[in-house]
């Protein structure tokens, strides 16, 4: 009898016949565009005909997307890892370890020794639709990709989280001019460590290892990313697509008659119980008065060709576009043009400079500026006079159209700016964190995957009845929901207008966090690329409430802002440096990448070379490989951080070796640890400050993908006292950590104080070791030597308490050294910065922050704009504990809020206050700490770090701060 | 509206005036248990009402006014009221919120002070929030807990999960649909009445009471066949909140499973003896580890009636809490407190040593004490028991069902096929056996 198995997916949908002896009879693989039911009853139909026989065949369906039409037809539904599994054990018995990469899925099967079946949790997003995304990005089609990265030199550091952390790994890089063969292999090699650190999970990966699955099919590249990764040669068998397909056929039990399961997929409509929001327009005539009113918004325009006076040129080089206009004395728009930026701006501003020269050969320009994230190497490359950040360049931009205006928000295609405005001024910036990055081009992304151009699919949804309410979350998971709605009888159109209703709710509930208009005042204009789709604007003015300003130019307020910005400046006599007719003739641009390896950040540099000799170094975070010289760190109390922790040496002792991996709480606590365990007797080594290879080196032991990056350091660490040969490893359990007196208690988070249970519950090679993870008190002081010295005998039975007592005192007395230390520098930097006439930043974290594989560099990159830094806990300390809206009861955090009340007391001190992605705890600090400054007139500035060595929008958020508080003092 | 008035902090005091007529809402968790105790609060004067809404919408009202990084109990559950107070369904100036309130080192304790910030944010400052908790964190002068009403509240919790516990087991092998649920309405009415009128809490009187419930389902005439039995654990509200888990328990249900649910007298003792092992941990006062000692033993006494009473009646008993606990032992260590803490380890593992090694494991995404207790553990519990067969599923409201299910149906799909295993296992062996009988007995002829 016959056998046919079907494999719906999120992308493809695979069939398959088989006869008795598993012969394969009939294959397809075809991608269904999201018409599933369409596709299914097409495939059956020619089974059918083709197949003889097939009329009464064994049927079963899986995959994703399968699992409704299966119910509603009453087809058996075989879940899609275990189909694989069974015909991974019948074609290939002798498998070990099956990888699988899917449209939307990463599965590891363990067949041998014990089966696991592992599927990527819901927040690792896609990776077949990943490196669709990527290609998209590249501009590349997808065998392209897998060509490009065969040529790579270089491999980058791209976050292999998830498709929007890579992405804003990728931009930077691209702007910066890295090469696009070695992109390529870097997005291969993110997809493998996603794979390996989000699903091994402690497991070892060897043996006969199986690659299936559309992506690893049809990319060799990725093929040899595992390879190099796992060390061994793993095979694509022939068929590897179809194993999902050959898997529910082998399952196959219930029989079917095809022509009546044909007829029942064909009536099948889903549920057609989806949330929907209501429908963006009543009828035509609301639509059409919609469009008279946004016309209204206008910039009056003029022509460039025969234009005798001087001119100004903005350029806004973003991350998807590059907008350049030219305008007059007066702002009118003489010329504009609207690019895409596949990768590279520099040809991109090239071709619009020569554009302009050749419509008027006789142009006086007499000022230019650029902004946007292609800033400081367009400048660099054009002699371009000034740069300045995108807010301040929206602001100039919007203000002429709305001189009073409150409050902007930009969303463009790979971010969200938004910005309130007070007296003139910006008073609070909003950007959005790593993680909802990339709205704009998601509905792009999308249009595309599901065959329309994004403006034809943005217009569908305009009449929509029923848009989908997707929700506000991460544009990963509403690939999953759209599915889930097109399941359930959405339509195309519905789908649409749902998607520009979730980048609007993205945007407010996510980016600004507003729950009503009143908060974001009566005069708001909307700006960037994405607003300039009707069915966005329309949802934003629906879900505020409110009619806002859409300028005719909204796709090009950067760039006319930057034009503005640089009229006010120019002095009208004056040239701008801006390249020539002549020099751009001759323009001609070099890449190199190198590892400046001028201290432990290691920066990847790109080294542009242009025509006339000239450089420019992109990609790092100081200033040494520009100057050669080592940048000023007196003003950096991160720094003196690191100078006294470094001071800990091991000394040799009658015990031994005993090892501290330095990360989460032990960073402040290794004063504490290492005089006691001193004390003790042990020669105490910590591992080193945390790199890329030491945290790749323990990434296979993390069990929770989604916990902090902090925690998952860890691993790397306790790995590398491991390697080290270190027998005793000394890492205690906290639930409390010191009572400072300034909250209503004084714990440390779950993750900080349970961090070592994991270790021991995952990290195998612990066992060998003596692993000293109990639980101790350091809070209570008179208590803490007797109950440490019960702990301790347990391991060392020689101790004795009289020693714990006396090693007890000592590391009390050096954990308070070491705070007045860092106090007293800290107020010497406040000192010295008020008598230069500094700002003074607090950099408000956890301890670890410190580590510079956590905080990227951030320190540095702050110091380089000339302004001090100190942390909070260097001020938390001078405030008494005060109340506040929430439950204050972390030690760190308790900090945090004390220091945001000082803060509030000096014009010349800022917070920024740094959050790890994942911490749950600063969901609730970051509102907190906000309310605090807010409520003080101060601006709040929240940093977001992960794996993500993107430094781009950590720069806007601080030169815009600084800005912002240039401008407030100005007035 | 009643006169409002503040304590020192600025705290909106839930009066004696507002005890009158002002209604109580309270968002639902766990049904069986619930319905119960909210007969409690109204029979002491409350007007509690039960907020049973479902529907994306909720979700959607707490994303707006709930910071949306924050665990996802939080954002249903002031979503959940919130949208309740905006419905028009009560009158806003004659409305109060109650909430739980637990303390300790995990987000859960900020909840109380979220629904605040968020009610402002809604335009619902003028509703008083009252907080429910044990630890004497907020008082009010509307709203006390008595000693007598303490213990019709832990009666209650006590019969609800006898009745969790007996629904589990009798309702998917029941001949009549909807025999096993008539019961609990039944119980939680006459509970209802027993307790208003003035009985049901002593300990007498409560092993009376859980021995006729027992009685009672043993009645049901049920068909035992093999069926997958999982084990469901996790965050206490998406463990078993219909709400937070999108109906886990009606989905299991339909794909033909036994559950069990571990109830919610275990948590309570483990919140207990958190301060037990603080003390014995850290130090502290002698004489307050005597009376929570006291508390404790009070606890499992308790806990004894229900398991004799389900032997009795021939049921699956709860495992005792003391047998929980050994078993986390060297795998991780009492210390581990906030959230679940070590119970969720120990759970799963007693799940999987009494028969239910299939485990879904429930977590609102990117819950803290849960990387630790839950995924953090699942390798050592596999080595401990390696037919442990563990799902750990994310709930937030941006994770799509399917996605969900689909998870879960793997987890189930290896669950059948080590049953279907089992089951020839045993026939195999039976075969033999009839078949070496069947010899002897030729021999013999």
């Amino acid at each position: 009898m016959i056998k046919i198995g079907l494999d719906i997916g999120s992308t493809t949908v695979k069939c398959v016949a088989l006869d008795e002896n598993n012969n394969i009879l009939y294959k397809t693989y075809e991608r269904h565009y999201s018409q599933i039911t369409n596709k299914i009853s097409e495939l059956l139909q020619k089974i059918r005909k083709e197949v003889p026989n097939a009329d009464d065949a064994l049927i079963a369906m899986s995959g994703s997307a399968g699992m409704g039409v299966a119910d509603a037809c009453g087809i058996d539904f075989i879940q899609e890892v275990y189909a694989t599994r069974v015909a991974a054990n019948t074609f290939i018995p002798k498998t070990d370890v099956v990888i699988e990469l899917g449209g939307e899925d990463a599965k590891i099967l363990f067949l041998s020794g014990g089966m696991e079946v592992r599927m990527n949790g819901s927040c690792a997003g896609g990776t077949g639709a990943f490196i669709d995304q990527m290609a998209t990005l590249l501009n590349v089609p997808i065998e392209e990709l897998n060509d490009l990265a065969e040529k790579h030199e270089k491999i980058y550091t791209i976050a292999s989280r998830c498709g929007v952390f890579a992405k804003t790994d990728i931009q930077p890089l691209l702007n910066q001019g890295a090469k696009k063969t070695d992109v390529a292999a870097s997005i291969f090699m993110a997809v493998v460590n996603q794979t390996i650190a989000g699903l091994a999970q402690g497991r070892e990966i060897t043996g006969n290892i199986v690659y299936l699955g559309g992506p690893l099919t049809f990319i060799p590249q990725l093929r040899a990313g595992f390879d190099k990764a796992l060390k061994t040669t793993g095979i694509c068998p022939e068929n590897s697509l179809y194993y999902v397909a050959l898997g529910s056929a082998l399952c196959a039990e219930k029989k079917a008659d095809l022509d009546n399961t044909i007829a029942k997929i064909e009536v099948y409509k889903g549920t057609g119980n989806f949330a929907f929001n209501k429908p963006l327009f009543q009828n035509q005539q609301e639509l059409d008065a919609f469009r008279k009113r946004h016309a209204s918004a206008t910039v009056k325009r003029g022509e460039l060709k025969n234009h005798s006076g001087n001119v100004f040129v903005g350029i806004d080089a973003g991350s998807t576009t590059v907008k350049g206009v030219v305008i007059d004395e007066k702002g009118t728009l003489l010329y504009s043009e609207y690019m895409s930026n596949s990768g590279n701006p520099v040809p991109i501003v090239k071709n619009f400079l020569t554009h302009i020269y050749e419509a008027n050969p006789n142009i006086k320009i007499t000022g230019s500026a650029v902004t946007g994230y292609g800033e400081e190497i367009i400048k660099n490359a054009f002699g371009i006079d000034y740069g300045i950040v995108e807010t301040i360049a929206h602001l100039t931009a919007a203000k002429k159209f709305m001189p009073d205006v409150e409050f902007i928000i930009d969303i463009g295609g790979q971010d969200i700016k938004c910005f309130k405005i007070r007296g003139g001024v910006i008073d609070n910036i909003f950007l959005n964190e790593a993680c909802s990055s990339g709205c704009g081009s998601f509905l792009q992304t999308f249009a595309n995957a599901l065959g329309y151009s994004a403006e034809e699919f943005s217009k569908l949804g305009l009449l929509a009845r029923q848009p989908v309410d997707l929700g506000s979350r991460c544009t990963v998971f509403m690939n999953s929901s759209v599915k889930q709605a097109q399941k359930d009888g959405a339509t195309i159109e519905d789908i649409s207008a749902g998607l520009c209703l979730s980048v609007v709710k993205n945007a407010l509930y996510k980016v600004i966090r507003v729950s009503s208009p009143r908060e974001l005042g009566s005069k708001i204009v909307v700006q960037g690329g994405t607003f300039l789709n009707d069915a966005v604007l329309r949802a934003f003015e629906q879900e505020m409430g409110t009619n806002v300003i859409r300028p005719e130019i909204s796709g090009l307020m950067g760039a006319y802002g930057a034009a503005l910005y640089a009229k006010s400046l120019s002095d009208q006599k004056s040239t701008s440096t801006i390249l020539t007719t002549q020099q751009l003739s001759v323009f001609q641009h070099e890449i190199k990448s190198v590892n400046c390896g001028g201290c432990s950040n290691n920066c990847r540099l790109t080294i542009n070379t242009f025509s006339d000799g000239r450089k420019f170094i992109a990609g790092n975070r100081c200033e040494r490989p520009v100057t050669k010289k080592s940048p000023d760190e007196s003003m950096n109390i991160y720094q003196y951080k690191l100078k006294l922790l470094k001071g800990y040496q091991p000394q040799e002792g009658k015990r031994g070796k005993i090892g501290i991996p330095m990360g989460l709480n032990l960073f402040e606590l290794l004063p504490f640890w290492h005089t006691f365990l001193t004390k003790l007797g042990f020669e105490v080594v910590t591992s080193p400050l945390s790199t890329r290879k030491l945290y790749l080196h323990g990434q296979q032991t993390i069990p929770s993908d989604t916990v902090c990056f902090p925690a998952k350091l860890m691993h790397g660490h306790i790995q590398w006292l491991l390697d080290n040969g270190i027998t005793n490893i000394f890492y205690p359990c906290m639930s409390y950590n010191f009572d400072e007196k300034l909250g209503d208690n004084h714990y440390n988070c779950p993750v900080v104080a349970y961090y070592p249970e994991v270790i021991h519950a995952n990290v195998s090679e612990i066992e060998k070791v003596q692993f000293f993870h109990e639980f101790v008190g350091i809070h209570r002081p008179k208590d803490f030597p007797k109950k440490i010295y019960i702990e301790l005998q347990k391991y060392y039975g020689d101790i004795t308490l009289k020693e714990v007592k006396e090693a007890s005192k000592a590391a009390y007395s050096e954990y308070n050294t070491y705070l007045e230390k860092i106090r007293a520098y800290g107020e010497n930097i406040v000192e010295k910065a008020r008598s230069e006439g500094k700002e003074i930043i607090v950099l408000a974290g956890r301890p670890y922050h410190v580590d510079p594989e956590i905080n990227h560099g951030i320190d540095k990159l702050i110091t380089s704009f000339d302004v001090a830094i100190i942390s909070e806990d260097i001020v938390s300390h001078h405030e008494k504990k005060k109340k506040t809206g929430v439950l204050n009861q972390w030690t760190y955090h308790s900090r945090m809020y004390a220091a945001a009340e000082y803060v509030s007391g000096y014009d010349d001190m800022n917070l920024v206050q740094l959050v790890s992605f994942g911490c749950g705890v600063d969901a609730i600090t970051t509102d907190e700490v906000r309310a605090i400054l807010e409520r003080n007139g101060k601006i709040y500035t929240q940093i977001k770090i992960d794996e993500i060595t993107n430094l781009g929008a950590v720069k806007i958020r601080l030169r815009s701060l600084l800005a912002a508080t240039k401008q407030g003092k100005g007035q | 509206m009643a006169k409002l008035v503040y304590d020192k902090t600025g705290r909106l005091i839930f009066t004696k005036e507002m005890k009158k007529d002002y209604t109580i809402l309270f968002p639902m968790m766990a049904k069986t248990h619930f319905n119960i105790i909210k007969n409690v609060f109204v029979h002491y004067g409350y007007k509690t009402v039960l907020l049973e809404t479902d529907g994306p919408e909720i979700a959607q009202v707490g994303l707006k006014y709930v910071h949306n990084d924050t665990c996802y109990p939080a954002i249903l559950v002031i979503g959940q009221m919130i949208h309740a107070l905006q419905s028009g369904k009560y009158d806003v100036n004659k409305t109060a919120l109650m909430i739980t309130q637990t303390g300790g080192g995990c987000r859960a304790s900020n909840y109380i002070h979220l629904l605040r910030k968020a009610l402002v944010k809604a335009g619902f400052e003028n509703v008083p929030v009252v907080s429910l908790n044990m630890s004497g964190l907020e008082k009010n002068s509307g709203f006390k807990i008595t000693i007598p009403m303490l213990r019709r509240m832990a009666a209650g919790g006590l019969y609800g999960d006898l009745l969790m516990s007996l629904d589990n087991q009798v309702k998917p092998y029941e001949i009549h649909k909807g025999d096993s649920a008539a019961l609990i309405d039944k119980w939680t009415d006459k509970l209802t009445e027993v307790l208003a009128s003035g009985h049901g809490f002593t300990r007498k009187e409560i092993a009376m009471y859980l021995d006729s419930i027992a009685e009672d389902y043993s009645k049901i005439p049920i068909r035992k066949t093999p069926k997958v039995k999982v084990g469901i654990v996790g965050e206490i509200y998406v463990k078993y909140a219909s709400l937070g888990n999108n109906n886990l328990e009606q989905f299991l249900y339909d794909q033909d499973c036994e559950i069990n649910m571990p109830g919610i007298l275990g948590f309570a003792m483990f919140k207990v003896d958190n301060r037990l092992e603080d003390y014995k941990l850290y130090g502290g006062s002698r004489a307050k580890y005597i009376v929570v000692k006291k508390l404790m033993n009070y606890l499992e006494e308790l806990e004894s009636m229900i398991i004799s009473s389900q032997v009795k009646y021939g049921f699956h008993p709860i495992t005792p809490y003391a047998h929980t606990k050994s078993l986390v032992k060297g795998i991780v260590g009492y210390g581990s407190k906030m959230g679940e803490g070590w119970l969720l380890t120990g759970e799963m593992l007693e799940l999987a040593e009494s028969g239910f090694p299939n485990i879904v494991c429930t977590q609102p995404f990117g819950c803290l004490p849960n990387h630790i207790n839950g995924k953090g553990m699942i390798r050592q519990i596999k080595r401990v028991n390696n037919k442990a067969n563990i799902v750990a599923i994310d709930y937030d409201p941006g994770a799509p069902r399917v996605n969900q299910e689909n998870r879960i149906k793997l987890m189930l799909a290896v669950a059948k096929e080590n049953l279907r295993d089992e089951l020839e296992n045993k026939e195999e062996k039976a075969e033999t056996k009839t078949a070496k009988k069947v010899s002897v007995k030729a021999v013999k002829k």
